[in-house]
């Protein structure tokens, strides 16, 4: 099947695409060409929030290929995210120079306030944007990497593999949340003033981090379709629908499972990395398992197994919750549970399955 | 002895002390009265007998009267010449009357005058409090009695506490009397007698041993040793070796009692999951919010019977049992039956009703966090020596958790619902073909796993704030703990709950709570790995389907 | 071993067999499932094992294919290849396959998918991910289909064929791996006669140029293949023989019949 086949055969994914192709292009258009006021001007508000939904939509995407593809429930996908986004920041910190709160242009203001003496060696070479970029997609890979591997490799499967993904982002939550790690502790790091030497809270700097999250989520898309229709993809679903079964035909499961694991971990880093200068902090509550399980309803109200269903699962949910806790903040958790039980019960594939089995049904 | 030839007032006291009850309360008022007077108008040298003659009746406004002179703050006033107790305050003495601790309202500081003693006479009072005290019906009083002695002890403090020994019964008074003659023979010019006491002292946990032990071996200023001979200073260092490692032993009890009693409270969080996901394989995160109802089921009870605090708590296990038990049948029954066989839909759905239950609490009862007051009894500690205070609160969840277990156990392997259960657990199909009715047992045993939740719930209102997220606390360890002593094996929940408790407190010292939490999980999280199914796995070919 | 060992990994039957079972014994939670069994198989053969329920039959496919690691006795893939130190796909590759007693295809791919993963090729994730069917592997694909009779179903989904589709489907899995020796379980389970019967010539046809173990219940489909027989019971080898010996076999009709 072809790129353009798949076009034909579903127009639902080709207007979801070209909905997020006009969003990347046009608003940060708009916002260059004309002025401050105009009604074509999108506020800075509407930026990033809008910039927000897509890191979530790559974020949810990225547990499509685990879950969805895999078959992997990962309960703590919200830790590679986490990662990437701190790794993000902390380059953030080192641009802060010597115009933080105590002017200190070697250490971040946090560190000062503890009073340690010098940098922390593994922050160093969170100065150079090169580095912080590799270690955003290399950190969340390695840990997904030692993780998927011990757990892989001894057969790990099911529920069990889900509350021990939890339990990981857990133990990393209450870690982050120690001073002594060196990340800030409880209020993480935020603060930020500049991004390569632009401002960060420019309008300009803002619209480019648009455009740029949304060029990252339409080429991620892009990739991780081709996988899912290269020979590994087939292998990855077939994995998920009869593992032992695989096993037998002399694929390694673990190996294909590792791979698909470490690479949606990356996918979830460089979330993590857009997420961060948009929204301007990032502390430990990212780790929560909750945040882990509000990726998994994105998916699974998207629809699962189909990648653009994460997309559009991700922008509706987070569109619901900054409408709803801006208007009924108490309403939101009876929301976000409710539709956990309404969807596992009677939508298992999704808003896109409704569409599908219609269509299925015609035929 | 010397202490003999003190003996008279002894047998003076005693004398009177024996005569008291035939004493009227007329003729008894009187003589106190008669005697307050003798000590407000005595010159020094009477008051000794005035003393003796205020200790002998009146029990116990006469050891009041008599501390306050002892105090300085026995008083006459200028005005009526009526001997009164002042206490300080600002602006000058508030008063009661020494006969009757009527309350005589405040007077100036000047409006009063001192009752003088003389060092001899202070040193005489100080022997009488004590003796009185010593030989009160209450044993606490006479425990106080002993430390006060101990306190400032003289010659004859010693003879007196050494001559009561004889009579005390209390084994604490005792125990209290032998260290303060102990500690004081230490002071003995005889070598002989120092090594006798630092045997004695050895045997024993206290403060105020290891301190006057360790004086003994260390060097003054000067660097000369406080004790001059060698064999005593040896002595005092073997004996501090032996009550260091009693105090280890001591810290290795507490860290253990500490471990187990967090070990009950995993266990108990994790139990009725043990039965849900174990025997069910049904994966329930709203396990911990069914926690949550039974605490503020706790709660709500104490609202409804504020005058019965100790009573409610007894009240609110069945009713949390009930409520969370209902709670869980209605989320089985609703839900969770249509998704039996898919434990990853189960888990999200179950997750759904957790956070749903989270905010109608929140809506209910306020995001704040409500406090649960501990009865009396369950209150305070069992103080086994200055080193071992064993909490109640702990204690008592301890006992509680073994029961919940056991009563369990007895429910699994006794009645039609524990065989049913088993019989489900172990071939669905076979079961269903016997004639046992799955949906009904689906049921009761999620009721029951979650019922077990909420009496987990009321045990945990004891211990932590009660609020909508108590029960997200727990539910990832609860998890951890069956998965960690496999699956379907209530046993191995129990050994897993109390060894991860055990393990925790132990690496606490070295490691801070935070992070030997997170060395635990991440333990767990290689173990799994390891062995996949947990400490006691259930084994053979009907695990492998 | 002998003197003059071939190169390692390619499998030696210059003795005639090609698996080698010794005193293998499995057992779960003290229940013997296979009990100190020898068992020899000659390269091309086809063998088919009976058995009553419990006789250890499919816990033997599982010893073979490493699914199961037994507690003690070797097994030999040719003379040189010791089978307790692979994993399933180490087996897998190295030749030996396996149909399940319950049909197990991928359902939600295409009959087409279904074959093209069990091809005989780098299973290695990054060749999957590059991976594209050459002219000549379409071919083998072809010829397959062709043979399981499936041609017509090649882009349906696996999971719309019928009962007795899948089974075939399986074996033409099988045949994909180009595999030495084939251990096939229950495979006329639900067939109809004639698909039984279509069955029967295809494994027959298969036969010498690779061993087949077939486990069946179905005594008439097993006369039909069978030259030889192995009849297993509580765990061991009961006796062997052609299908006349052993049904004439005492101690056979004993165990079907019980006493």
């Amino acid at each position: 099947m072809t790129l353009a086949n798949g076009f034909k055969n579903d127009k639902l994914m080709a207007s979801v695409m070209a909905l997020l192709a006009a969003i990347t292009v046009l608003i940060p258009l708009c916002n260059w060409v004309f002025p401050v006021g105009s009604p074509l001007y999108f506020s800075a508000y509407t930026v990033s929030v809008l910039g927000k939904y897509l890191c979530f939509a790559l974020l949810g995407m990225s547990l499509d290929l685990v879950w969805g593809y895999c078959g992997i429930l990962a309960l703590g996908h919200g830790a590679f995210f986490a990662l990437g986004a701190y790794a993000m920041g902390m380059y953030l910190m080192r641009q802060i120079g010597n115009r933080g709160v105590y002017g200190n242009a070697e250490l971040p203001d946090f560190m000062v306030f503890l009073d340690w003496k010098e940098l922390p060696w593994y922050w160093y070479g969170f100065d150079q944007f090169w580095f912080a970029a590799l270690m955003v997609v290399l950190i969340p890979g390695v840990l997904a990497f030692v993780f998927g591997w011990l757990a892989f490799r001894s057969r790990v499967t099911g529920v069990y593999l889900s509350i021990i993904t939890q339990a990981l982002t857990y133990a990393l939550l209450l870690a982050f949340f120690r001073n002594e790690m060196g990340f800030g502790g409880n209020n993480g790091l935020t603060d930020f003033k500049e991004i390569i030497g632009f401002n960060i809270h420019s309008d300009n700097v803002r619209a480019s981090l648009l455009m740029l999250t949304g060029l990252t989520l339409i080429s991620a898309y892009f990739v991780s379709r081709w996988i899912t229709l290269s020979k590994l993809g087939r292998v990855v679903t077939a994995i998920r629908d009869h593992e032992m079964r695989v096993r037998f035909l002399g694929y390694r499961v673990e190996m294909f499972k590792l791979w698909v694991f470490v690479f949606a971990a990356m996918l979830a880093g460089l979330a993590g990395a857009l997420y961060v200068p948009q929204v301007g902090i990032i502390n430990p509550s990212e780790f929560s398992p909750l945040n882990s399980l509000e990726i998994v309803i994105w998916v699974a109200i998207g629809g699962r197994g189909t990648i653009y269903g994460a997309i559009v699962g991700a922008v509706l949910v987070n569109y619901a919750k900054t409408l709803l806790t801006g208007w009924m903040p108490e309403i939101w958790l009876f929301f976000l549970g409710t539709t956990f039980i309404l969807v596992t019960v009677f939508l298992p594939d999704g808003l896109l399955g409704l569409g599908r089995n219609r269509k299925e049904q015609k035929s | 002895m010397k202490a003999n030839s003190r003996n008279w007032p002894i047998g003076l006291l005693l004398a009177l002390i024996l005569m008291l009850p035939t004493l009227s309360i007329g003729q008894e008022e009187d003589a106190f009265a008669a005697a307050l007077s003798q000590l407000k108008t005595a010159s020094t040298s009477d008051r000794s007998q005035a003393i003796e003659l205020v200790a002998a009746v009146k029990q116990p406004q006469a050891v009041i009267v008599l501390q306050a002179l002892l105090d300085g703050r026995l008083l006459k006033l200028k005005s009526t010449d009526q001997l009164v107790i002042g206490t300080e305050s600002d602006i000058g003495y508030q008063l009661a009357d020494a006969l009757d601790a009527k309350d005589l309202g405040t007077v100036e500081r000047s409006a009063t005058q001192k009752i003088t003693l003389t060092n001899s006479l202070r040193t005489e009072l100080r022997k009488t409090i004590g003796r009185l005290q010593l030989n009160d019906a209450d044993a606490a009083i006479r425990l106080a009695a002993v430390n006060a002695l101990a306190k400032a002890v003289d010659e004859d403090g010693l003879a007196m506490l050494q001559e009561h020994l004889n009579s005390e019964q209390d084994e604490q008074v005792q125990k209290a009397i032998k260290l303060t003659l102990g500690l004081e023979q230490l002071n003995s010019p005889s070598k002989l007698k120092r090594l006798e006491a630092i045997e004695l002292l050895k045997a024993h946990a206290d403060q105020n041993i290891v301190n006057r032990l360790n004086e003994l071996v260390e060097k003054d200023d000067q660097g000369q040793y406080v004790e001059a001979d060698s064999d005593v200073r040896n002595a005092a260092k073997t004996a501090l070796v032996s009550i260091n490692s009693d105090l280890q032993l001591y810290a290795g009890i507490e860290t253990l009692f500490f471990g187990l009693s967090l070990g009950a409270v995993l266990v108990l969080s994790a139990i009725g999951l043990a039965i849900t996901f174990g025997v069910m394989g049904v994966i329930n995160m709203a396990h911990g919010e069914l926690m949550m109802l039974g605490a503020y089921t706790t709660y709500v009870t104490q609202q409804l019977m504020p005058n019965h605090l100790g009573l409610s708590i007894v009240v609110a296990i069945p009713a949390a049992f009930i409520i969370s038990g209902l709670a869980g049948i209605i989320i089985e029954r609703g839900i969770i039956r249509f998704l039996y066989g898919r434990p990853l839909e189960t888990l999200l759905a179950t997750f759904g009703v957790s956070l749903f239950l989270q905010q109608t609490v929140r809506s209910i009862f306020s995001p704040l966090n409500r406090s649960v007051t501990t009865p009396e009894w369950m209150s305070g500690a069992l103080q086994i020596n200055d080193f071992l205070a064993l909490t109640w609160n702990r204690f008592y969840i301890l006992v509680f958790c073994l029961l919940v277990f056991l009563l369990l156990l007895q429910i699994l392997k006794r009645t039609r619902l524990g065989l049913e259960v088993r019989a489900v657990a172990q071939n669905r199909p076979m079961a269903k073909a016997m004639g046992v009715p799955t949906g009904r047992v689906d049921a009761l045993t999620f009721g029951l796993g979650s019922g077990i939740a909420g009496v987990a719930g009321v045990a945990l209102s004891q211990i932590t704030n009660v609020g909508p997220n108590l029960g997200q606390a727990y539910i990832v360890d609860s998890f951890m703990v069956v998965v960690f002593g496999g699956v379907g094996n209530l046993w191995g929940t129990l050994v897993a709950g109390f060894s991860l408790g055990i393990a925790n407190k132990l690496l606490e010292p070295y490691a801070g709570a935070v992070l030997a939490k997170i060395l635990v999980l991440v333990f767990i999280i290689l173990f799994i790995q390891k062995r996949p199914r947990g400490l006691f796995p259930q084994q053979g070919r009907a695990v492998e389907g | 071993m002998s003197a003059i060992a071939p190169k390692p990994g390619v499998v030696d039957t210059r003795h005639g067999s090609i698996l080698y079972l010794e005193d293998v014994n499995v057992s779960f939670d003290g229940f013997k499932a296979l009990n100190n069994l020898s068992l020899y198989i000659d390269a091309g053969e086809l063998r088919c094992l009976i058995g009553p329920n419990g006789a250890g039959k499919t816990t033997l496919m599982d010893v073979i294919t490493g699914k199961t690691k037994p507690n003690s006795g070797s097994v030999f893939f040719g003379q040189t290849i010791d089978l307790l130190q692979m994993d399933e796909p180490a087996i897998a590759q190295a030749g030996i396959c396996r149909k399940f007693q319950k049909p197990s295809v991928f359902d939600k791919l295409t009959v087409f998918e279904n074959l093209e993963l069990a091809l005989a090729t780098n299973k290695g994730v990054w060749a999957s991910l590059f991976a594209k069917l050459t002219g000549e592997q379409q071919d083998r694909i072809a010829e397959v289909l062709e043979i399981i009779g499936l041609t017509e179903h090649r882009s349906h989904l696996a999971g719309i064929l019928s009962h007795g589709q899948k089974q075939w489907l399986e074996i033409g899995m099988l045949l994909m791996q180009e595999p030495k020796v084939m251990l096939v379980d229950e495979p006329v389970a639900g067939m109809t006669h004639q698909e039984v019967e279509r069955t029967a010539e295809l494994l027959v046809s298969l036969q010498g140029e690779r061993s087949i173990i077939v486990v069946e219940h179905d005594m008439e489909f097993v006369r039909s293949i069978a030259k030889r027989v192995t009849v297993l019971h509580e765990g061991s080898v009961l006796t062997e023989g052609t299908m006349d010996e052993v049904q004439n076999d005492p101690r056979v009709i004993q165990v079907y019949l019980g006493d």
